[in-house]
């Protein structure tokens, strides 16, 4: 291009870079349109998600009447007389996401406190890539590890009458996949706390540990309200752990010693079979699918707004 | 149960009448050593957990490792059967996953970096990359179940590599975007004007120098990004991948299954030989990812020294 535009100085040098600029600014417009091509096309993700559920719901809902679908306590979508009450399942996802923010809350928040508030930065510097790692296990590992370690070493120990497949190990083992999630969000806020209150309660004469339980946990509440709400919106929609080790016992019976189904273990066993295009069970998978889409959506956007507002107060 | 004691001493700290603060100072340090020791606890947990995790799969799983695991096909008999043809759908996947996500990825990123404006249409599709980031991965399943099996099923032959590989490449889409924009938006404002200064457009300007600068921080982010679509199973599941393969795919419309889906498979049996099957397919499945985390770390240490 410089030597262009060399050659061209010496006969009439502002035309040519007159002409070349005008075909760099063709290029330049082609180039900007294709890029945000690829930005829309994120756009029509989330239209060809809520297309497609809608689409097949209205389907579902010309069979079965929204009522039963939100009103019935017994879901047998896959027997001969089949009854629709999401209610069911719903249950089922909040037993195991109850127990796994039962662990993962009280130990995600403790290992946020630690990081932030005592941990070397040496430690942490190993803390932080081990959180990591955790985090990036697939969940069907997860899932392996609840079955075949975590239900007999109960059995084993201190519930002899635990049935192979329980709620109770899928959601402690759900637990342990979202510490990372909650202690790196609440870690973000704790971080966001300014200095000067910790010093002044310091000067107060606080112990570290009143520093940390009611000085530092108060001010980033919102943050960690957020953290838990992310949370719980990752046990909602998580699998593959419930699928393998939970059983496919769809009931209305919140002990975590039984076998129970999710909304997403339900999906996973009707997928996993052979089921045709456009049959009644087929529909119900995306009806099931949109009230999940729906709930985590509805989690997602309240957390949203809290981590806005730790941030507002802070930065 | 810290609020309790904390009264209980109270009482006594008030019998004492000196005390300045409620509780004792004896009080207080004891339960500060207390809860010193529980943060500690709790950091280490999910370490022991995963200490645990690893060294059971491996006892389970590495004595049933052998060079026949990797090349066999599907088989009935625990002991014959293979994961050859789905460590090859995996590869398939990943290739043709990177191919789609990352040039759309790297697009959508440079615009809304380098092009977009404050209007709404922007922002809009901003706060619709965070949320995509936050639905379920099963719903993807949905979605590629719908569109690209169903809807699309005359061009990609249904349930075939590709319908999955665009799946997938959805889902790992905004993570891709978000550690590219990051990678973008580390890179100083003297730099471009540096490029405009020498009659640069604003194109080659991102060409020549902002994208050679985010490689390194884009590139980690695309590796672990893309090493999660190995690791996902259940949007697959739904798209169809197959459990019993007996032949190995050989394009992208072919049948296929994947690592996770015949780990899936082999878990779902009720036979125990097929649970140790599980555990050496998940020792695989552990390998590959450990590998392609370690390309990641290893090219964020380079770039980051030169830097």
């Amino acid at each position: 291009m410089a030597v262009d535009g060399e050659r061209g100085s010496g006969r009439s040098g502002t035309g040519l870079w007159q002409r070349e600029s005008r075909a760099r600014h063709y290029r330049e417009q082609a180039v900007k349109i294709v890029l945000a091509v690829c930005a829309y096309a994120s756009v029509l993700t989330t239209f060809g998600i809520i297309f497609v559920l809608i689409f097949e719901t209205i389907a579902f809902f010309r069979e079965v009447s929204i009522i039963e679908f939100l009103t019935s306590t017994t879901w047998s979508a896959a027997f001969a007389n089949p009854k629709f009450g999401i209610i069911v399942l719903i249950s089922g996802t909040l037993l195991t996401t109850v127990i796994a923010i039962a662990v993962a809350l009280p130990v995600g928040l403790l290992a946020a406190i630690f990081s932030s508030e005592y941990a070397s930065t040496r430690l942490r510097r190993w803390l932080k890539p081990a959180l990591e790692i955790l985090a990036g296990v697939p969940t069907i590992v997860y899932g392996y590890f609840a079955l075949t370690f975590v239900t007999p070493f109960l059995q084993g120990t201190i519930l002899p009458s635990l049935t192979i497949f329980n709620a109770l190990s899928a959601g402690l083992v759900m637990g342990v996949m979202i510490i990372p999630t909650i202690t790196s969000v609440s870690e973000d806020a704790i971080y966001a706390v300014p200095r000067s209150l910790r010093e002044g309660a310091y000067a107060l004469g606080a112990t570290k540990r009143e520093v940390a339980t009611r000085i530092v946990v108060p001010a980033a509440l919102s943050g960690i309200v957020a953290a838990v709400i992310l949370g719980i919106s990752r046990a909602v929609g998580e699998t593959m752990i419930v699928a393998v080790s939970a059983g496919a016992l769809a009931q209305l019976d919140f002990n975590p010693l039984d076998p129970t189904q999710t909304m997403t273990a339900f999906i996973v066993q009707v997928a996993s079979g052979d089921t045709p295009t456009g049959t009644l069970v087929y529909n119900t998978i995306f009806a099931v699918g949109m009230t999940l889409f729906v709930i985590t959506l509805v989690l997602n956007i309240v957390s949203y707004f809290f981590v806005r507002r730790f941030r507002e107060t802070y930065e | 149960m810290t609020q309790q004691s904390d009264m209980r001493a109270a009482q006594k700290g008030g019998s004492e009448g000196r005390a300045v603060f409620k509780t004792s100072r004896a009080v207080r340090y004891a339960l500060d050593r207390l809860f010193t020791g529980l943060v500690f606890v709790a950091a280490i947990i999910g370490l022991v957990v995963l200490t645990v995790l690893l060294v059971d799969i491996a006892w389970d799983g590495v004595p049933r490792l052998s060079w026949d695991f990797i090349t066999n096909f599907s088989s009935a008999s625990p002991a014959r059967a293979g994961i050859y043809p789905a460590l090859l759908g995996s590869l398939w996947l990943l290739l043709l996953t990177a191919i789609v996500s990352v040039p759309l990825a790297v697009g959508a990123a440079v615009y809304l970096e380098e092009y977009a404006n404050d209007n709404w249409i922007n922002r809009l599709i901003e706060v619709n990359i965070s949320n995509l980031a936050g639905i379920p991965s099963i719903i993807y399943g949905l979605l590629g179940l719908g569109i690209f099996v169903n809807l699309l099923g005359s061009i990609t032959g249904g349930r075939s590599i590709i319908s999955g590989a665009l799946t997938l490449s959805l889902l790992v889409l905004p993570v891709i975007i978000i550690a590219t924009r990051e990678a973008l938006r580390a890179i100083p404002d003297s730099v471009r004007e540096g490029g405009y200064a020498l009659g640069a457009t604003r194109w080659e300007m991102i060409r020549d120098h902002l994208l050679p600068m985010a490689v390194p921080g884009a590139l980690t982010g695309t590796i672990l990004a893309l090493s999660r679509a190995i690791g996902e199973t259940a949007p697959l599941i739904v798209v169809g991948a197959a459990t019993f393969i007996t032949f190995a795919p050989h394009s992208p419309f072919d049948e296929y299954s994947a690592l996770p889906i015949q780990i899936f498979d082999f878990i779902s049996r009720p036979q125990e030989a097929f649970q140790v099957n599980a555990a050496a397919g998940i020792v695989i499945l552990m390998i590959v990812l450990l590998l392609t985390n370690s390309v990641a770390i290893w090219l964020r240490n380079k770039y980051q020294r030169r830097g």
